[in-house]
């Protein structure tokens, strides 16, 4: 493979700002037929540019990318798509209305006399896409309900109906299960196998190690090196995307434990989960591991009461919590830091100062009013104590990168000083920098006597940071593994239903 | 390529299909509904007076949702794309204005070229709104508020507070407005045919497909390489252009035209539009149920002088007919979810 002299695709010298900010400086880049190519590089790093550019969303003010050797020029999507780039992205792209098939073919759907278009054509074809990628998939049901894995294959499936001989993941293992994972990763090798040139982007190293065979780093904007994956190792990789040796990603500490702050018991809610039961103490972190689906999002938003609840009593510091009333909640200490900031933690149009604070207008507002002042200084604060970088308070928090944004729903919830704090995911789609420092923060935060509640699918995350795993399986918990005893496999076996006992 | 061993692992995929004909059914169920409120309404009026079913009556009523049936189906093919267009009730009075003027002037024109004419005022209209939404990059529910108000303007310019009356047409229009073909009203037929030439088009070109894509995930459908601007300078043209023969439509009927013709249509539109199952926030729906719900709206409002029922509940009852409409969407959309939710907690 690696005698093949010209790339299938080369990024050359590419430059991308957006007003003053330089995303992508120089950066260069080069995919070969065959070869599975892994970026790597911190939120903010310009990653989603460099994909952007290939997607043809944004052009690159300078450089050039060819394919085959051949200068390109990508302006609009469907150039890239008529060039031969799909790109699959973290969060795909369905039409939700629309059938599976659709979705596969849109804008290049078979036809019959007089332009109309071949449903049973259009069917046949997705089926035998899906037969190719060895999943059952039905081409005529609504791309509505579909899970992420899911939809990932139909926009593989879209990448093979174009015949795409280059394939962008942006990061899309990241709401994945293990299992599905593994799937995706079946998926990608059969399409290396069979020529294609892929770009792969995870924040996951072991990923990145069993896929990949290059290893580009980008670094604020620039190319940090661009190695075959074998004369790399993973704590290099990291230096070099961090750019400084990284303290250590799981500062736990070791801290007395206290009374029970938070106590659930017999938790239901019917069709997601039934007899949750679990004790939080101060200074404690609990992390509740399983596969994605195991219901734990669902019992953590019951337990804030943003969902409501059928069977169940939940106490914080002893007294009752009426189900279905976050405000409640809230005021008895509990904070929920939820899944998806995007959609649950952050209104991104609204400015960071706004959404750094906004749980507590009410205390921040003078006879009803909320008046800039007090609300930027409390914003600045937190900000601050978080290391968040932005460049003005009144920027729409969409412009920041994951991390930080990240870091302002972290902000808005610890501002209002919590008893209790339940994180659900709370280093998704972020990177190691940015990880270890929220680590830090809850690690902090238990030492500060809060009682720490936390919701991971990265095992790595739960092993290295909580007191206890508990762990559920298809809306039950199915195991309580101290810290001492908790290990990858204990765990996994406990969230796949493979133990005999814990 | 072979397919990969490891992919047939995952369990739990066979419910898909019963799970996706289920869904069918009651999207289906949805429109039957409609049709079945209709239904039940023209049995109850007739049951109480028996004349509802008349020649006579049922004539006006067909004549009456003509028009509304040709607006609903342009403002359907925007709605579908996620828009609005809240200008219809301006442009059919613009357009009725338009023809009215120039069979005035030139008494001679015939038929089909004032229908044209007509359609072209109305579509450059709503070309008008296409671009300003377009490139404008302004939410086309502002635009189209805007130009409701300004064609209206224009309109009450020209006329100058002048109306034209049955007298002043030439007898051939005016005869067009009420002429059947085999017993059924030229009116009925041309609306009937907007209806089967909007469905067919939306249902099996792509460039229809691509309207719903629009619609349903308008930043996939950017990046699934649709030319959304276009499509979307179509889409309004296309509203606009049904508007003004909606005009000409309503010129023929009534024979009086002034400046005020067809003031207040568009919420009209947009009810019998909701009512017939097309989501407000597009991706779904048909233009033959946007087509049932203006026979409904219309249907409605001669049903009720019938049964004796103050004119006054009419609003209530379109209103209450809208939030039963909503309401079933919602339903449908919190059964289906539940579903998928059980669905995948087994699946774990």
């Amino acid at each position: 493979m690696s005698a093949e002299t010209v790339p299938r695709l080369a990024v050359r010298t590419v430059t991308k700002s957006f007003g003053a900010v330089a995303a992508v400086r120089g950066v260069s880049l080069e995919l070969r037929a065959g070869e599975v190519h892994a970026l790597v590089g911190e939120n903010g790093a310009g990653k989603s540019t460099v994909v952007a550019m290939l997607a043809g969303v944004h052009r690159p003010d300078s450089g050039t990318i060819e394919l085959d050797g051949r200068p390109l020029r990508l302006d609009t999507p469907a150039a890239a798509l008529a060039a031969g780039i799909a790109v699959i992205y973290q969060e795909p792209t369905l039409f939700p209305d629309l059938t599976v098939a659709e979705n596969v073919v849109m804008g290049r759907q078979p036809t019959r006399s007089f332009g109309r278009v071949d449903r049973a054509a259009m069917n046949a074809l997705a089926a035998d896409l899906f037969d190719r990628l060895g999943v059952a998939i039905d081409p005529d049901r609504p791309a509505r309900g579909l899970s992420i894995a899911d939809q990932q294959i139909v926009e593989i499936a879209k990448a093979l109906s174009l015949d795409a001989r280059v394939i962008v993941m942006d990061e899309p293992t990241a709401a994945l299960s293990p299992v599905e994972v593994r799937r995706l990763f079946a998926v990608a090798r059969t399409l290396r196998d069979g020529g294609a040139a892929l770009l792969f982007i995870s924040h996951r190293f072991e990923e990145i190690t069993a896929l990949c065979q290059r290893v580009t780093v980008l670094r604020d904007g620039a190319l940090v090196s661009s190695d075959p994956i074998g004369e790399l190792t993973v704590d290099e990789m990291v230096r070099r995307m961090v750019g400084r040796p990284l303290s250590a990603l799981f500062p736990k500490r070791e801290v007395p434990t206290g009374d029970v702050l938070l106590s659930v018991e017999g938790l239901g809610r019917r069709g997601l989960f039934s007899g949750v039961s679990f004790e939080v103490r101060a200074g404690e972190i609990v992390a509740l591991a399983g596969l994605v689906g195991a219901g734990r999002s669902e019992v953590v938003r019951a337990v804030f009461g943003v969902d409501p609840r059928d069977s169940g009593v939940v106490r914080v510091g002893g007294r009752e919590l009426r189900a279905g009333d976050p405000r409640a909640a809230m005021a008895a200490g509990v904070a929920l830091v939820p899944e998806d900031r995007r959609q649950q933690g952050l209104v991104l149009e609204a400015s960071v100062a706004r959404n750094a604070t906004a749980t507590r207008w009410r205390s921040l507002a003078r006879f009803g009013l909320l008046l800039g002042g007090t609300e930027r200084r409390a914003a600045r604060e937190w900000t601050a104590r978080l290391r968040t970088k932005y460049a003005d308070l009144d920027d729409p928090v969409a412009r920041l990168s994951g991390g930080n944004q990240q870091k302002v729903v972290l902000a808005k919830w610890l501002s209002t000083a919590p008893r209790v704090l339940i994180v659900d995911e709370p280093t998704r789609g972020i990177d190691v920098a940015t990880k270890a420092e929220v680590h830090r923060l809850m690690s902090d935060l238990a030492a500060d006597g809060v009682a720490v509640l936390m919701v991971s699918s990265e095992l790595p995350e739960v092993l290295g940071m909580a007191d206890r795993v508990l762990v559920m399986r298809e809306g039950r918990l199915v195991a309580e593994i101290p810290r001492d005893r908790a290990d990858e496999e204990s765990v996994m076996r406990a969230a796949t239903g493979q133990e005999v006992a814990a | 390529m072979t397919a990969p061993q490891e992919t047939a692992e995952p369990a739990g995929r066979t419910p898909d299909k019963t799970a996706a004909s289920r869904v069918a059914v009651l999207l289906r169920a949805r429109e039957l509904g409609i049709v079945l409120a209709l239904a039940a309404l023209v049995v109850v009026t007739t049951a109480v007076n028996p004349r509802f079913l008349s020649a006579q009556s049922v004539r006006d009523l067909a004549l009456g949702a003509a028009i509304l049936v040709v607006l609903a189906v342009g403002q359907t093919v925007v709605v579908i794309t996620r828009n609005i267009d809240l200008s219809v009730g301006s442009v059919l009075g613009l357009s009725a204005f338009a023809t009215g003027s120039l069979l005035q002037a030139a008494p001679g024109t015939p038929v089909v070229l004032a229908l044209l004419v007509g359609t072209l005022v109305g579509g450059l209209c709503g070309l008008v709104n296409g671009a300003l939404v377009r490139f404008g990059n302004v939410p086309a529910l502002v635009v189209t508020l805007g130009t409701l108000y300004v064609y209206r303007g224009v309109c009450f310019f020209w006329a100058g507070g002048q109306q034209i009356n049955a007298d002043e047409l030439p007898p051939a229009f005016l005869g067009f407005g009420t002429a059947t073909l085999l017993g059924v009203p030229w009116l009925l037929l041309i609306a009937l045919a907007v209806v089967l030439v909007a469905g067919f088009a939306l249902r099996s070109y792509r460039s229809g497909r691509e309207l719903y894509a629009m619609g349903s995930n308008p930043r996939a459908a950017v990046l699934a390489g649709v030319p959304v601007g276009r499509r979307l300078l179509v889409a309004f043209t296309v509203s606009g252009a049904l508007a003004g023969l909606a005009g000409v439509l309503f010129a023929a009927r009534f024979g009086t035209v002034d400046a005020a013709s067809g003031t207040g249509d568009e919420l009209e539109v947009v009810a019998a539009v909701v009512v017939g199952g097309v989501a407000v926030f597009g991706g779904s729906g048909t233009v033959y149920g946007a087509a049932v719900g203006a026979l409904l709206l219309t249907t409605i409002g001669s049903a009720l002088p019938v049964l004796a029922i103050d004119q006054f509940w009419q609003g209530a009852i379109v209103g209450a007919l809208i939030l039963a409409a909503i309401g079933t969407d919602r339903a449908v959309a919190a059964r289906v979810a539940a579903r998928l939710r059980r669905r995948e907690a087994h699946r774990g």
